[in-house]
């Protein structure tokens, strides 16, 4: 028997899914699938992460992500610690990298981190050996957030191949579009990206996707739009005069959707703002798949904790995006 | 490498149609039984041994399918990554008496993390254990109440189950193992 089986996971860390081949991302939609069944047991637990300690990092808010995260390593019994940037070191001018090391010496084995900074997840990546798992970095990417909008396209539609999606919204400051955009292209998803011309990064087109500005074109054609949140604490709102004046013409409503396929699939990926990118009857609506992708959330991220745990020193390549 | 054949498709055939009857006999017929089988191959077996049944009482028996890469207690120590499946077991096993089915009993490790898996389904009324080969090396306090064929093996030897639904052929062969 000397048959060569392929390691099937080969990253440290998951930084982004740029990164990533589309198999790697078949790998962790398949595992999230198996865990997704856990969800719905009496007992939603398994100890395939026994022992093992998860660090989440957050130096932005969040909640979503961080409860999302802290519920996946639970029901792989893993131990989770919670570091409050506001309550911590940093605010004495500790470094991220400085911060990273000392968890590692804590003897923990993997860093969630969500940080203000593009970039910051694959510099502490580099500098510590120990797993690191992007939960946003600036407006890079939100690797999870994507791969959890691709696993409920996939569970609803049942593939991704030819699938027409529409991402709609602060397009420039969203790393969550970015995170989009280079897994659903990956699997030979047609996506178009609409938003107000401001709002739209240049160079954009060179990623494969479609660009408009009119919300009625990005919705004709689409199987499933993903409506991003205007982020007021970033400059989603420079570009607008008013949160109405957004609403008004590029507000998901139920009369736009009227227009659109009939089981066009509505996400987003929370927190909404009801009546600026979307309004009540379109959240609570018939399209709308807002709380699947919530739980949907839990099973992928336990899919990435799994895989990043179970690498094996000679398992790992040489990876992009240090 | 010379495989040993040590059972062909009419043995397995055989031992599968006996080891059916046993499960009724033991149980005083069919009532509250449910067969759960072992990723991938216990699976495989599981199914067989329901039709057996089925085909003989009419019924319809809950067949569930297990995977237990979530409960291994050695995910850190082998030195290949698991292939995960999906468990699918969608009755209530609640005082079922549950058939826990796998191809072959080895060490006993995989069958302690089917008794885990199982039990966080819910309370059965009973497990009892099916294999198809018992080969011996048990590193746990485990024993099959089910057994098509007890294989005496060197630990250096591997047993290969192989299925028609999946490998083709049925065929039960002795290799011994290479050094790397």
């Amino acid at each position: 028997m000397s048959k060569k089986k392929r390691a099937l996971w080969v990253h440290k860390d998951l930084l982004g899914l740029e990164y990533l081949s589309k198999e790697d991302i078949e790998l962790l939609l398949d595992t999230a699938s198996s865990f997704r069944e856990i969800l719905d047991r009496k007992i939603k637990k398994v100890p395939a992460l026994r022992g093992k300690t998860v660090v989440n990092l957050f130096y932005e808010p969040s909640t979503r992500t961080r409860v999302s995260f802290e519920v996946a390593a639970k029901r792989l019994s893993a131990d989770v610690i919670n570091i409050a940037v506001e309550s911590s070191s940093v605010k004495k001018g500790e470094t991220l990298n400085d911060t990273g090391k000392n968890i590692e010496a804590l003897k923990a084995d993997i860093i969630v981190v969500r940080h203000n900074c593009s970039g910051a997840a694959n510099m502490l990546g580099r500098n510590v050996n120990i797993s690191v798992i992007n939960a946003g970095d600036g407006w890079h990417e939100h690797p999870t957030q994507a791969l959890l909008d691709m696993f409920t396209l996939r569970k609803k539609l049942g593939k991704l191949e030819g699938l027409n999606v529409s991402i709609v919204g602060d397009i420039a400051h969203s790393r969550v579009a970015r995170s989009n955009i280079w897994g659903l292209t990956k699997f030979g998803a047609n996506v178009t990206v609409c938003a107000p011309k401001m709002l739209i990064p240049p160079g954009i087109e060179k990623t494969g996707v479609k660009v408009t500005d009119n919300i009625d074109e990005a919705l004709k054609e689409a199987d499933a739009i993903n409506v991003l949140r205007m982020q007021f604490e970033r400059d989603s709102m420079e570009a607008f005069p008013s949160q109405l004046e957004y609403f008004k013409n590029f507000g998901i409503t139920e009369d736009r959707l009227k227009k659109a396929k009939k089981d066009i699939i509505v996400m987003h990926p929370g927190p909404i703002n009801r009546g600026v990118e979307i309004s009540s009857g379109v959240a609570d609506g018939q399209n709308s798949v807002i709380l699947e992708q919530v739980t949907n959330g839990i099973a992928v991220r336990m899919a990435v904790l799994f895989w990043v745990s179970q690498v094996r020193d000679k398992d790992i390549k040489n990876e992009i995006g240090y | 490498m010379p495989l040993k054949q040590v059972f062909t498709k009419e043995e397995i055939e055989r031992a599968i149609t006996r080891i059916s009857h046993e499960i009724i006999e033991n149980n005083k017929g069919v009532k509250a039984l449910a067969i759960i089988g072992i990723r991938t191959r216990g699976y495989v077996l599981a199914e067989r041994i329901a039709k057996v049944i089925n085909n003989l009482y009419g019924t319809k028996l809950d067949v569930g399918a297990l995977d237990i890469t979530f409960y291994r207690d050695d995910l850190s120590l082998v030195a290949e990554q698991p292939v995960i499946h999906n468990t699918e077991i969608d009755f209530d096993i609640e005082n079922k008496n549950i058939i826990l089915v796998d191809d072959v009993l080895y060490t006993g490790r995989t069958i302690r993390c089917a008794l885990d898996a199982i039990i966080d389904f819910g309370r059965p009324g009973a497990i009892q254990l099916a294999v198809l080969v018992d080969r011996g090396h048990r590193e746990l306090p485990i024993r099959a109440d089910y057994v098509g064929k007890n294989l005496p093996t060197s630990q250096k030897e591997l047993v290969q189950v192989k299925l028609e639904e999946i490998d083709n052929e049925d065929s039960v062969y002795i290799e011994e193992k290479q050094d790397e």
